[in-house]
């Protein structure tokens, strides 16, 4: 039977070795993606995988989150009678933090998963190695264009996330609290500067890259047969989750460093 | 003596501690047709996917035409494989397109053929293994598994290799389509003047597009000779092996 440190030292190596992998992955990805040659309808296609048919989700979460958020703001700040701010930290927190993590962690669960199920059935039926005997890298025709697409179309589906996000609060304040439409919608605007958009999207540039690396990485490393692929499936949304709210969490300290 | 097309010297490769190959030696003459026997779990696929470069050696050396490419990386692995066709055991189309674009994969994609020319010499690839133009237009999931693996066929001739890999060709067939897919193999083979090695453990197959056979026994090369005489080899293993007997030196693989 093995003593615990040791139990903790190979645990501790095999955490070392796997973020090793990844690194080396993640810069063999983005030498793909960042140097000719590109595969135009790849990028276009996963583009409409990735971004088009994420709408729906994105945009029904946007708008609960929203509508809670405004909920739950007037009902703290009633406590102070500080009730005309809904419309302020409504749109704070939707464009600096929850329109961007809720839109990443839901594509954490539609994409990244449906990349590694998809990448690790080509693995385990032979396809990429099909695809490398064929003199097509595996880098620069599978992973990079989904890579390229996540990193465009994210800050796309953030910025609508905003906006709808910013609408549920809306909704909700106008019709359920009698705030004023108008005034509601001016304090929001008047509030919301450009940095604060600009926070939140260029932390959708990097969740767009880890959201297709992850599903890139651990349906690479799949193992045969449909447990191999679950498996990975589900690695890759769990590792794409926390790694997007730790990166958020490192965004969030530096921009506030910064004073963006 | 003519020189070898592919060559492979003590190849060695292990996983973990287990050792699949233990020192392969084997070559293939220019328009030779190889096969090697060996039952599962014997290392022909991994011996095939070293040859192939889709995994590193442990140790050993992959010569290609007199080229040492046992760890050959960018230009001089595309040349070589732009040479080397590979009939995958399940075929290995890409579900997500059509049979004519995985035929012409190759031409699009690594030849920057364009795609009106490059549909032309699918189709026309595709009537050379007996398949209709119609077919062309269907997604591999809608064809069934003898037109996979014709198609498959048809996209490792496509580019006129020198070298085609053909890995387990009729596993899966019934008798009839099988014979009728080693008949493709050896027209197509002998047509384009390849070399072929194929691997297989469906001795019918063997000993009708095989000009010599070999034997892969636990991660080694046990026997060699030409197809004729793989009855009478002598050899024990082999004998065992080519007449399906569970009783002989080789254990069942349960």
């Amino acid at each position: 039977m093995q003593n615990p440190f040791q139990l903790i030292g190979r645990a501790v190596l095999g955490l070392f070795a796997e973020i090793g992998r990844l690194a080396v992955f993640s810069a063999q990805v983005m030498g793909a993606a960042f140097t000719p040659r590109w595969y135009g309808g790849q990028i276009l296609s996963q583009m409409v995988k990735i971004g088009f048919y994420s709408l729906p989700v994105v945009g029904m979460s946007a708008v609960f989150i929203g509508a809670a958020l405004a909920l739950n703001i007037y009902e703290g700040g009633s406590r102070y009678g500080a009730e005309q701010f809904v419309p302020s930290i409504v749109v704070l927190g939707i464009t600096r933090e929850l329109g961007v993590v809720i839109t990443g962690l839901m594509l954490a669960g539609r994409v990244t998963a449906g990349i590694a199920a998809e990448i690790g059935a080509m693995r385990v039926t032979e396809q990429i190695d099909a695809l490398e005997t064929l003199s097509a890298s595996r880098f620069r025709y599978l992973y990079a264009p989904r890579f390229i697409a996540a990193l465009i179309t994210l800050p796309m589906l953030v910025a609508l996330a905003d906006i709808i996000g910013v609408m549920g609060g809306w909704l909700v304040s106008v019709y359920g609290l009698d705030f004023d439409s108008t005034v509601y919608l001016r304090n929001t605007l008047d509030f919301v500067t450009r940095n604060d958009i600009l926070a939140g999207l260029i932390k959708a540039v990097v969740f767009g890259g880890v959201i297709a690396i992850m599903g890139c990485y651990q349906g690479d490393r799949s193992q045969a047969g449909a447990t191999g692929v679950g498996r990975a499936a589900t690695l890759s949304m769990v590792g794409a989750a926390v790694l997007i709210l730790a990166f958020n969490y490192i965004m969030s300290t530096i921009f506030v460093e910064i004073g963006l | 003596m003519t020189a070898s097309l592919l060559k492979l010297e003590g190849v060695e490769k292990s996983f973990g501690p287990k050792k699949v190959l233990r020192g392969v030696d084997i070559d293939v003459a220019p328009g030779q047709s190889l096969v090697i026997i060996g039952g599962s779990g014997s290392g022909k696929s991994v011996m095939l996917k070293n040859a192939l470069g889709l995994m590193s050696p442990d140790a050993g050396r992959i010569v290609f035409d007199g080229q040492d490419v046992t760890n050959a990386k960018g230009k001089t692995r595309e040349a070589m494989r732009a040479r080397i066709g590979m009939l995958f055991q399940a075929g290995a189309l890409f579900d997500s397109l059509t049979v004519w674009e995985n035929v012409a994969f190759r031409l699009i994609n690594s030849e920057g053929m364009s795609r009106r020319q490059a549909r032309e010499r699918a189709i026309e690839t595709l009537k050379k293994v007996r398949l209709g133009a119609d077919v062309g237009g269907l997604y591999p999931a809608e064809i069934s598994g003898g037109m996979q693996k014709r198609v498959s066929l048809a996209r490792s001739i496509i580019s006129e290799p020198d070298l085609i890999f053909f890995d387990e060709p009729t596993t899966g067939l019934d008798p009839i389509t099988a014979d009728a897919i080693n008949d493709l193999i050896l027209e197509m083979v002998r047509g384009l003047g390849a070399a072929a090695v194929t691997i297989t453990h469906d001795m019918a197959s063997a000993t009708k597009i095989a000009d010599e056979i070999a034997m892969l026994l636990d991660g080694k090369i046990i026997w060699r000779g030409a197809a004729k005489d793989v009855y009478s080899s002598g050899n024990e293993y082999v004998d065992q092996f080519v007449n399906g007997r569970a009783e002989g030196p080789i254990q069942p693989a349960i």
